[in-house]
């Protein structure tokens, strides 16, 4: 792990003013949308695992996390707009130069994959037909789960920017845990087997994605580990991890074990959205982390560029 | 230009631009009143003071479309540039209508646009709202009015601009610290202003936003400084973050696709 570069911190700003806005999103609205993405994303893999591998209790529990989790995530998502009635105007365009639109196009075709499925397994209704939107919510359910830390990565925003290569695999992790942990606590244990693997598995992934996110030396890594940020990524590590052991030890044996350990690493990837809310809204409003890291690039790239004998470069 | 940005269309009448020379303003604020007055921005809110300089405006927002900066620098008291060892420094900032813009990039519903003079304007009968210019933006100017929902920022006066009229702020400033035409024209007059400058031996002038290939491809809108961007509360060195979207994609299709093979893994992978 690379150790913290010592930096020079000292750095202007016109009155210590934020130089970027804050997020106009609301934590319960963005970051509980996508824990609620995650976690419908994830439970429709399990489901199609499920349907194919003689798991009807797994199954039945899995698809309908998924059209409950994908429900309430649409609806956070459209109450988070300064203008809710204008929602389909999301759909007016198809842009990929925008994660949003690329995700609302995701949506609407994982969200009536996932809930004809679900309709499908409770009714009865079309099987056939219901098993395939399975598997195609499943496969759209790969995209849910992770084009979101796109979202938050294509902004300005210097925790989530910096962040942008392992933010998908943090979130992939995450979605995996809840989904899996979800589902150990709501199925029974013998057909749990492959949801309590999916939550030990994301619980490792999440938790060394994160780790690696933490310390990847840029200043705005400092937001992760303060305040409201770093007391809820702590919480997070907690739950996760203490479930996913209670998980694998425990889980095959007990159904109260599977229910509590399962719940805590849902737990843990919700307060881990929320946290990496909010260390972005955090480096949004110290002006350090936007003119500490461009100076020095700034800095650097004039050094590369400046000749042997200074000549009066002119300032660019 | 890319998949990822939309950037600046070949076609159009020639670009227009803001070249606000910082050296001429004498923080009269007369283009934060004249763009209030003909855009019929609201108040910001009951009036303030923030009791650190003369401007209680603060910042670019969805109701300051044009917002003065003081800045009050302590110099020797021989500097024959200052009165009494203090010198000021003013600067009306505005939405830089960048070449590869954020704001313009992300947005879902594509109520911002490029407009025929090459600007960034938003279209008010469009905006639901969402606010991801808002965290896109590497300067921090466009913002949500929140009890509108919508966002808002400077249009350079895309109705005057229409009828062969400059811009509000332009024609109110008494100095010409605002100057507003054809970008390429007002390149050239920048840089025969700043080299007058460095000549006067006014060692700190620089220009800001000029250079087309930054981290923005230049700005619509650039400035002439007196000292380093962040003294205003400009960022350094931006750079439009929609630069590395073909990346962050690259990295969540293999998240995505780990994910698949990892579910199918923990289902037939091992024994049953
Ligand atoms: S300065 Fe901000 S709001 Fe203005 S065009 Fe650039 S990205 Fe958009």
């Amino acid at each position: 792990m690379s150790p913290r570069r010592q930096r020079n911190e000292e750095f202007t700003s016109y009155y210590g003013r934020p130089i970027l806005k804050q997020p106009t999103w609301h934590a319960l609205d963005i970051a509980g949308y996508i824990f609620a993405g995650g976690l419908a994303a994830a439970s429709s893999m399990l489901g199609a695992g499920a349907q194919h591998s003689g798991r009807p209790a797994l199954e039945r529990s899995a698809k309908l996390t998924a059209l409950t989790a994908i429900s309430a995530s649409v609806v956070a998502l459209v109450h988070d707009l300064g203008r809710p009635e204008r929602f389909v105007n999301m759909l007016r365009v198809a842009k990929p130069t925008s994660p949003m639109s690329v995700g609302s196009w995701i949506l609407s075709v994982y969200g009536p994959l996932a809930g004809a499925s679900a309709l499908s397994n409770l009714t009865g209704v079309l099987p056939r037909a219901g098993r395939a939107a399975g598997v195609g919510a499943a496969v759209a359910g790969s995209a849910v789960a992770t084009y979101t830390a796109v979202l938050l990565a294509d902004t300005a925003v210097p925790t989530w920017h910096d962040a942008h290569e392992v933010l998908p695999f943090v979130f992939a992790g995450s979605a995996a845990a809840s989904a899996g942990g979800v589902a150990a606590a709501l199925s029974p244990v013998v057909q749990a087997g492959p949801a309590r693997r999916m939550a030990v598995g994301g619980a490792v992934l999440e938790t060394v994605m994160s780790l690696k996110m933490e310390r990847s030396g840029n200043l705005s890594t400092e937001t992760l580990h303060q305040g409201r940020a770093g007391t809820l990524l702590r919480l997070s590590k907690a739950c996760t991890v203490g479930g996913a052991v209670g998980l694998a030890l425990g889980g095959r044996h007990s159904r109260l074990v599977s229910a509590v350990s399962g719940a805590s690493v849902a737990a843990g990837s919700a307060l881990l959205r929320f946290g990496i809310f909010e260390a972005g809204k955090a480096s949004t409003i110290d002006p350090k982390y936007v003119v500490v890291p461009q100076r020095e690039r700034l800095e650097a790239r004039e050094a590369a560029a400046a000749p042997a004998v200074s000549t009066q470069a002119p300032a660019k | 230009m890319s998949v990822t940005q939309l950037g600046m269309p070949a076609i159009g009448v020639p670009r227009k631009g803001f070249f606000t020379d910082t050296s001429l303003c004498i923080g009269c604020k007369a283009c934060e009143v004249a763009c209030k007055e003909w855009n019929s921005v609201p108040a910001d809110t009951s009036m303030q003071l923030t009791g650190e300089s003369f401007d209680n405006t603060s910042a670019l927002g969805a109701d300051t479309w044009r917002h003065v900066a003081f800045i009050e620098q302590k110099v020797p008291a021989t500097d024959p540039s200052a009165h009494d060892g203090v010198k000021w420094l003013m600067s009306s900032d505005v939405c830089k209508h960048c070449t590869n813009a954020a704001c313009l990039d992300v947005c879902p519903t594509g109520a911002l646009f490029r407009t025929e003079h090459g600007t960034v304007v938003v279209q008010q009968d469009v905006c639901n709202g969402c606010g991801y210019c808002v965290s896109a933006c590497p300067y921090g100017v466009i913002d949500q009015r929140k009890e509108d929902g919508r966002v808002f920022k400077c249009t350079m006066c895309y109705d005057r601009l229409g009828a062969g009229e400059e811009p509000a702020c332009a024609k109110a400033c008494p100095t010409k610290s605002i100057q507003y035409g054809e970008l390429d024209e007002l390149r050239a007059r920048a840089d025969a202003r700043l080299e007058e400058l460095h000549e006067r031996g006014e060692e700190g002038a620089r220009l800001y936003g000029r250079d087309p290939d930054d981290g923005v491809g230049g700005d619509g809108a650039f400035f002439l400084l007196l000292d380093e961007p962040e003294t205003y509360g400009l960022p350094p060195d931006p750079v439009v973050t929609t630069r590395d979207l073909p990346a962050m994609w690259k990295r969540a299709a293999g998240a995505a696709a780990g994910m698949l093979v990892g579910a199918a893994v923990i289902f037939w992978g091992g024994r049953k």
